[in-house]
C-alpha cells in the first residue's frame, strides 16, 4: 500500500548518502512486533521519547490538579471543601456543627511540596529532557538510534520506578512528605518532625534516588551520542540549536545531580544512623535533642549546588526548541547562531558558581554573598543575548503565527518578565525583603514554570507530525495559547505585589496577621485564575489525544519546510529511522530564505561559492 | 528487546569506555561533595580531631598494589601470557577484598578509640567518605569477578572486544584506587 511511497527514500540521500551497512543487520518487519516488545521494553528512541511525554503528562495533570486544591484553600477559605472528601478523605476536615470541610494544614503542606517536585522533576526535567532529548537527538543529528539503546530503556524505567515510589507516598496514612521540595533538614532530617517526615520523606528520598539513576543514564547516553554518532558532515558547528541545549544540559546533569545525591546520603545517615550531619541545637516539645555538631546550611550548600543547575537543566532545553520552532516558522535563519552557542556554554558554566542566591537570608557570611551576587548578575549577560536574538530573528520575518511559533513568542515574554525579577532577587539587599515571600513564587513560576512549558508546548506542536503523523488541532491550539499566556500571567503578576507587601510563600492562612488580610481580593482573583488556567490544558491534553487518532494527517515528509534532518525521515517512523543510507550534510541547520531559495535542507549539497558553516 | 545497530566504520569513540568515564566523572562529583561539605563543616568549629588508624596506611599500599597486579594482567592478556594473566586477575581480586578486611580494621580501632558515627560529625564524616568509597570498591570487586569468569570459563584468544572489556574493568579499578588515594591524603592532612 502506501507504506511503500512513504518509505521511500530520499533521493539525495540514496545517491548521496553515507552507507553505514544498515540492511545488513536489518530485521525486517517483524521487529519488536509484540505490543509489549514494541510499546513499553521498547528500546527504540522514537517510542521511549513518547513514553516520557506521556508519564510527564500525566505527572503534570496531577501536579497541577494539586495546585489547584491548595490555591482553593488559600483564595477561598471559608468556602466548604466537603465536596472533594471523596477524593482525599481524611485530609479534608470537617467541622462538625458547621459541616464546612477544610483542607488540612498537614495536607496542605504536602501538596504544596509535591507539586514542586512533581513539577520540577517528574515534568520539567523528565518530561521535557527525556521527551525531546530522545526524539530530537538520533533524528537531527543523522543517527540510527542513541549510543545504548539499551541504557536509554533502562533511563525510562528508572524514572518511572521513581514514579511508582512517589505516587505511593500519596497514599500513606501519615502523608507524602511536607517539608518543601527543597527538603530543607530538620524537617526532612528527622523522622518525627512533622507527619510528612517520616514514611514520606523516606519514599521521597527513595524516588528521587531512582530519579537521579534515570537522569545519569539519559544523560551519559546524550552525551555519547552527540559526540560520536553525528552523520557524515555534521559538525558541532553545524549542529541544530536544540541539540547544542540538549547536549549541556546532560553535562549540567551529569555534574551537578551527584552532588544531590551526596547531600542524601548524609540525610539517610542523619535519619537513620544516628549521625548530626545537619542537625544541631534542636528542642522539641521544649525538649533537647542530643544531636549537636552540624549545620542544617550545609546541606542547603549541596542541594544549591545541583538546585540553580536544576532550573537551567530545566530552561536550556526548552531555549533550544524555542530557538529551532521559531527559526522555521519566522522563515529565517537564526539570529548569531554562534552566540546563541556560547551564550549556552557560558549560562551552563556560571549556573555552578551562583548557587548562594538561594541562600542570602539563610546565614551566610555577607562578604560572601558579594560574590554570588556579581556571577549571579552576569548570568543576565548571556541570557540577554539570546533573548536579543530571539527578537531579531522575529524582526522582519515571514511570520507564520500557528501554535508552535505563538508558544514560542510566548516563551520570550515569560523569560523576559521572570528573568528581570531574577535581577531583584539577585541584589543580596533586596532579597532581605524578597526572600521567601510570592516574589520569588512569581519570579519562578514566571520564568521557570510557564515558560518551560511553553518551550515544551512548542514542542510539541511542531513535532507532533513527527511523533504521530498527524496534525494537532490549531483551533484548540490558539485557544490553549491565549487562555495559558493570560491565565499565567493573570496568576503570577499579582504574586509580585504580595510578595513586595512581605506575604511571605507556603503559608497555609493568613487570618491572623492583620497587614495581608487586604489581600484576600487577590488571593481570590488569583484562584479563579488557577482553576480557568488548569481548565485550559486540559483543552491541549483533549487535543493531543484526539489528534494522536483523529488529527489531520501528514501527507508530505517536511510539511514545515524546515531545514534539519528528521523531516527527511519517512512519514511513518520506522526502527533505524532511515531505510537505506544515512543523510550527510554540508550545511548549517539555518539556511532559510537564501539566495531566493526559500529553505536549503542540511543534506543538500553546496553550490559552487556558497559556505556551509556561519 | 533487540536494538538496532548503531554504530558505524566512522564512530571514533569507544561508547563504553566513554560512559565508564561519564560516570567517573559523576562519582568524582560526589566525593567532591563530601570532601567540599567536609572543609566547611570544619571551618565552624565544634570538630574532633583523631589520627588515623593504622590500617588505613596498609590498606593503601594494598590496594596501590592491587592496581599494579591488574595492570601486570592486562598486559600479559595483550602479549599472550595466559597463566600470568590468570594468576594476576586473581591476586588483584585477592587484594581488593584484603583492601576491605583492612578498612573494616581501620573502622573497629576508631571505634575502639571512640570515635564512632554517631559521636563527633568530624567521625560521622571519615566513617561516610571511606564507607561510600568501600561500596565503590565492592562494584570493582563485581567486575572483577566477572572479569575472573572470562579468564577461566572463556576459551583464551585476544580479541580487540576482549580487550576493550578488559580495559572497562581496569580503568574502573585504577580509578577506585586513585580515589582512595585522594581521600586517604585528604583525611590525613585536613583532620
Ligand atoms: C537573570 C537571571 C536570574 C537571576 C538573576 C535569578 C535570581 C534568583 C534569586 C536570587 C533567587 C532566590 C530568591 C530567594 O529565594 O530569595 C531565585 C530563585 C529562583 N529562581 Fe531565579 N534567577 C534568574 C533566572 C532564573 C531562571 C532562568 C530560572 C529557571 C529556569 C530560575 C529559577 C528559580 C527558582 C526555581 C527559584 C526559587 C527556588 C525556591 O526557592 O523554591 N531563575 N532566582
Ligand atoms: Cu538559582
Amino acid at each position: 500500500m502506501a507504506n511503500l511511497a512513504v518509505h521511500e527514500e530520499d533521493v539525495l540521500i540514496k545517491e548521496q548518502g553515507y552507507d553505514d551497512h544498515f540492511h545488513d543487520h536489518h530485521h525486517g518487519d517483524n521487529y519488536q512486533s509484540g505490543f509489549l516488545m514494541h510499546y513499553v521494553f521498547s528500546m527504540d528512541h522514537k517510542i521511549i521519547a513518547r513514553q516520557f511525554l506521556i508519564t510527564g503528562m500525566i505527572w503534570a495533570i496531577i501536579g497541577a490538579a494539586m495546585s489547584v486544591v491548595f490555591r482553593m484553600q488559600l483564595g477561598f477559605p471559608e468556602e466548604s471543601l466537603t465536596w472533594i472528601k471523596p477524593f482525599l478523605g481524611k485530609w479534608i476536615v470537617v467541622d462538625p456543627a458547621t459541616g464546612v470541610g477544610k483542607l488540612s494544614p498537614e495536607f496542605y503542606y504536602a501538596l504544596v511540596t509535591m507539586h514542586g517536585t512533581i513539577l520540577v522533576f517528574f515534568v520539567l526535567t523528565a518530561g521535557l529532557s527525556g521527551t525531546f532529548s530522545n526524539l530530537l537527538i538520533p533524528l537531527q543529528i543523522g543517527a540510527r538510534d542513541m549510543a545504548s539503546p539499551f541504557l536509554n530503556m533502562l533511563s525510562y524505567w528508572f524514572f518511572f520506578l521513581a514514579g511508582i515510589v512517589m505516587f505511593y507516598s500519596l497514599f500513606l496514612s501519615t502523608g507524602p512528605f511536607s517539608g518543601g521540595w527543597v527538603a530543607y533538614p530538620p524537617l526532612s532530617a528527622l523522622p518525627q518532625a512533622s507527619s510528612g517526615s517520616g514514611a514520606g520523606m523516606t519514599l521521597w528520598l527513595v524516588s528521587l534516588t531512582l530519579f537521579v539513576v534515570s537522569v545519569l543514564l539519559g544523560g551519559i547516553n546524550y552525551i555519547t551520542t552527540v559526540l560520536n554518532l553525528r552523520t557524515k558532515g555534521m559538525s558541532m558547528w553545524r549542529l541544530p540549536l536544540p541539540i547544542w541545549a540538549f547536549f549541556v544540559t546532560a553535562i549540567l546533569g551529569l555534574l551537578s545531580f551527584p552532588v544531590l545525591v551526596s547531600g542524601f546520603f548524609m540525610l539517610i545517615c542523619d535519619r537513620s544512623l544516628g549521625t548530626s550531619f545537619f542537625l544541631s541545637d534542636i528542642f522539641i516539645a521544649g525538649q533537647a535533642l542530643d544531636r549537636v555538631g552540624g549545620s542544617p546550611i550545609l546541606y542547603q550548600h549541596l542541594f544549591w549546588f545541583l538546585g540553580h543547575p536544576e532550573v537551567y537543566i530545566i530552561i536550556l532545553p526548552a531555549m533550544g526548541i524555542v530557538s529551532e520552532v521559531m527559526s522555521v516558522h519566522a522563515r529565517k535563519p537564526i539570529f548569531g547562531y554562534r552566540a546563541m552557542v556560547y551564550s549556552i556554554m557560558a549560562i551552563g558554566f556560571l549556573s555552578f558558581i551562583v548557587w548562594a542566591h538561594h541562600m542570602f537570608m539563610a546565614g551566610v557570611n555577607p562578604f560572601l554573598s558579594n560574590f554570588f551576587v556579581v556571577f549571579t548578575l552576569i548570568i543576565a549577560v548571556p541570557s540577554a543575548v539570546k533573548v536579543f536574538n530571539w527578537i531579531t530573528t522575529l524582526y522582519g520575518g515571514n511570520l507564520r503565527l500557528n501554535t508552535p511559533m505563538l508558544f514560542a513568542i510566548g516563551f520570550v515574554s515569560l523569560f523576559i518578565s521572570g528573568g528581570l525579577t531574577g535581577i531583584f532577587l539577585g541584589n543580596s539587599a533586596i532579597d532581605i525583603q524578597m526572600h521567601d515571600t510570592y516574589f520569588v513564587v512569581a519570579h519562578f513560576h514566571i520564568v521557570m514554570g510557564v515558560a518551560a512549558f511553553f518551550g515544551m508546548f512548542a514542542g510539541i506542536y511542531h513535532w507532533f507530525p513527527k511523533m504521530y503523523g498527524r496534525f494537532m488541532n490549531e483551533t484548540l491550539g490558539k485557544i490553549h495559547f491565549w487562555g495559558t499566556l493570560i491565565g499565567a500571567y493573570a496568576i503570577f503578576w499579582p504574586m509580585h505585589y504580595l510578595g513586595m507587601a512581605g506575604v511571605p510563600r507556603r503559608y497555609y492562612s493568613f487570618d491572623t496577621f492583620d497587614a495581608f488580610r487586604h489581600f484576600t481580593e487577590m488571593n481570590k482573583f488569583i484562584t479563579v485564575f488557577a482553576i480557568i488556567t488548569f481548565a485550559v490544558q486540559l483543552v491541549f491534553v483533549i487535543n493531543f489525544f484526539y489528534s494522536i487518532w483523529y488529527g489531520k494527517k501528514l501527507k508530505v515528509k517536511n510539511p514545515w519546510g524546515a531545514t534539519t534532518l528528521e523531516w527527511t525521515t519517512g512519514i511513518e517512523p520506522i526502527h533505524g529511522n532511515w531505510p537505506g543510507k544515512l543523510p550527510v550534510v554540508h550545511r548549517w541547520a539555518y539556511d532559510y530564505n537564501k539566495d531566493e531559495r526559500e529553505f536549503v535542507p542540511q543534506h543538500v549539497p553546496l553550490k559552487e561559492g556558497e559556505i556551509g558553516d556561519h | 528487546m533487540e536494538a538496532v545497530q548503531t554504530y558505524n566504520r566512522r564512530n571514533r569513540i569507544n561508547a563504553q569506555k566513554f560512559a565508564l568515564w561519564a560516570a567517573m566523572a559523576s562519582i568524582m562529583m560526589m566525593f567532591g561533595a563530601f570532601t567540599s561539605a567536609y572543609i566547611v563543616k570544619q571551618a565552624s568549629g565544634n570538630w574532633l580531631e583523631f589520627s588515623l588508624p593504622q590500617a588505613f596506611y596498609f590498606s593503601t599500599g594494598v590496594i596501590l598494589i592491587s592496581s599494579v597486579l591488574l595492570h601486570y594482567s592486562y598486559v600479559s592478556f595483550k602479549s599472550g601470557m595466559e597463566r600470568r594473566y590468570r594468576q594476576f586477575l586473581v591476586m588483584s581480586f585477592v587484594a581488593g577484598v584484603l583492601f576491605l578486611i583492612l578498612q573494616y580494621l581501620g573502622w573497629t580501632d576508631l571505634f575502639d578509640r571512640g570515635v564512632d558515627m554517631k559521636g563527633n560529625v568530624s567521625g560521622s564524616f571519615l566513617y561516610l567518605i571511606t564507607g561510600v568509597h568501600a561500596l565503590h570498591v565492592i562494584g570493582g570487586l563485581a567486575a572483577l569477578t566477572v572479569a575472573m569468569i572470562h579468564a577461566f570459563a572463556l576459551k583464551f584468544t585476544v580479541t580487540q572486544k576482549r580487550i576493550n572489556r578488559f580495559e572497562l574493568v581496569l580503568h574502573y579499578w585504577h580509578f577506585v584506587d586513585v580515589l582512595w588515594i585522594y581521600l586517604f591524603l585528604f583525611l590525613m592532612f585536613k583532620k
